[in-house]
């Protein structure tokens, strides 16, 4: 069998294929990323120019008063101050710290229940229409009773945040669960694998690049309510920085603030939007699968 | 008789109204250590046979015993081999090899040797840390062979496991699992819809027809291994069975003298 036409056909024949193909594709893929890479600055700050432009304009022609509609010199000062008195950073740190708590206790949760509930399809259909009705609810409108519950301080963020990520993931899961390939299980079934092994060693690396995606809608989401969360019920944090600048009338650190806001949730993104690719390099996905 | 199938009928109830009978009284005894192929159009049962022989599914009628045991549920000695491989595509070819002995509770270490080995016996040992979607569709299905063989079941279950490759390949695939199956006796049973790999591969083809899905009749194959695809024998048993799909020209020439 070790020898003779056909294996070397199959062998180096094939290998040689594959390998074409590879190289083919990662030239491909270079390609893409290296005219992105050019042409992504560029356009970012064609971008940014005309933002600046139209808002220093509206600035100049002095219809509004600057305590209310503040420039873009006030606000880049304003961001000076911020991180030079180490506020800033102190408030990023307390968020973060905060949504790092809930959004992985919402994944943890969120991915073990969506296991479970997508597994056991009967209880899902008993589930289901209660998470349907309470999953449009703001998170905010549970906030009164967060407070009464858990008091105040770190916590009603925390809770805040992890009510905005866990519905994106229980869904997900649930529904991936369902998707899970039957030849998988049946393969599972063969083997002999037991029903917790099943759980871990097929259903959920079956299901996980398709929770991901989940982690990554939670990720947006949680980050829009945590600032919520922060302007209602904390002491600090980004929202509390908002709230504290609006306070002192100051305009321009609020507009610094939200800026700040919108980099460290881009930067969020941009991490998850990494492991993504990780997930789909090691779970064994073609690259072309998922359209990059 | 290692496997004994007496009147088996499977019923699929799609609605009240429309019952498929995807199997009508099958009768089939097969010997431990036979090759058998059950060869037949779509339609026929002849997956759903093997599903019922693997502990998939149960049959709505008669018994299905293996080593005079009942057949209830899968087990680790039956193994399935299907055509879309069944591989896990976020494991290696290793670790794909290696889940089966996983549940068979060895030590790590004889885990990957017994994986290994396995591995190389099915030619694919500088490929051991790809994924499958990086391997050919018949590398793919060496994998799952290995997969299977190397729990060291007692039989071995493939369902048109080279359906999906080009007909190179699937020669190629076909004389290693004849190979195979001569150096390590396991029992196979083989679903396939190709004439030429049933009078290849097996001991006894077994003849069924579809609508509903029967088993016609049975074809011993009595030729030695390794066996020549253009040898008059061959062809001899290859019309044979042409003959039982009725697929053979009648002989319509007229002689004039």
């Amino acid at each position: 069998m070790k020898t003779d036409l056909g294996r070397l056909c199959m062998g180096t024949l094939r290998k040689t294929n594959m390998e074409k193909t590879a190289k083919t594709n990662s030239g491909k893929i270079k390609n893409n990323i290296n005219m992105g890479k050019i042409r992504k600055p560029v356009n970012t700050f064609i971008g940014l120019l005309l933002l600046i432009a139209v808002w220093g304009g509206i600035v100049l022609s002095n219809k509004y008063d600057r305590s209310l509609f503040p420039s873009p010199i006030d606000v880049l000062s304003g961001m000076k101050e911020l991180i030079a008195d180490g506020t800033l950073f102190a408030h990023i740190q307390t968020s973060m710290l905060r949504f790092i708590l809930g959004y992985s206790t919402a994944i943890v949760c969120g991915i073990i229940l969506g296991l479970i509930l997508g597994w056991f399809r009967k209880l899902w259909e008993i589930i289901d229409p209660i998470v349907q009705v309470l999953r449009p609810v703001s998170p905010i409108a549970w906030f009164p009773f967060i407070v009464l519950w858990f008091g105040i301080g770190d916590i009603p963020a925390i809770v805040i945040i992890f009510i905005a990520a866990f519905y994106p993931v229980l869904l997900s899961t649930v529904s991936s669960v369902g998707k899970v390939d039957q030849t998988y299980l049946k393969v599972a079934k063969n083997f002999g694998l037991k029903q917790a092994q099943v759980f871990y060693k097929i259903i959920f690396p079956a299901a996980f690049p398709h929770i991901a995606t989940g982690l990554h809608i939670a990720l947006g989401s949680a980050w829009v309510f945590l600032v919520a969360g922060e302007m209602v019920g904390a002491q600090s944090g980004l929202g509390f920085l908002i709230i504290d600048a609006r306070n002192n009338l100051r305009s321009d650190l609020v507009l610094a603030g939200i800026i700040f806001i919108g980099i460290s949730g881009l930067l969020l993104d941009k991490a998850i939007g990494m492991l993504e690719k990780w997930i789909g390099k090691n779970w064994g996905i073609l690259p072309n699968e998922r359209g990059i | 008789m290692y496997i004994e199938i007496k009147n088996v009928s499977k019923i699929y109830n799609q609605s009240p109204n429309n019952n498929q009978k995807a199997l009508d009284g099958a009768n089939l005894s097969i010997e431990k250590g036979e090759f058998i192929c059950l060869l037949g159009p779509s339609g026929c049962g002849k997956t759903t046979l093997l599903n019922l022989l693997a502990g998939f599914e149960k049959p709505s009628e008669g018994s299905i015993t293996i080593d005079g045991k009942p057949v209830e549920k899968p087990s680790i000695k039956h193994v399935t081999i299907f055509q879309n491989y069944g591989l896990l595509p976020w494991r290696t070819v290793q670790g794909n090899v290696q889940l089966g002995l996983e549940s068979l509770g060895l030590d790590k270490k004889d885990i990957k040797e017994i994986a290994d080995e396995y591995i190389e016996l099915v030619g694919l040992g500088e490929f051991k840390k790809h994924h499958p979607y990086q391997l050919s569709g018949g590398m793919q299905q060496r994998v799952a062979i290995a997969r299977a063989l190397a729990v060291d079941p007692d039989i071995v279950f493939m369902d048109e496991p080279f359906g999906a490759l080009d007909a190179l390949t699937r020669m190629k695939m076909q004389e290693e699992v004849s190979n195979i199956w001569q150096k390590k006796k396991k029992t196979i049973i083989f679903v396939t819809h190709d004439i030429d790999e049933s009078v290849y591969l097996a001991d006894r083809i077994v003849i069924m027809t579809a609508y509903p899905g029967r088993i016609k009749s049975i074809i011993n194959v009595p030729l030695a291994r390794k066996r020549d695809r253009t040898h008059p024998d061959f062809l001899r048993i290859r019309d044979r069975v042409f003959a039982e799909f009725e697929m053979k020209q009648k002989d319509t020439i007229e002689y004039y003298l």
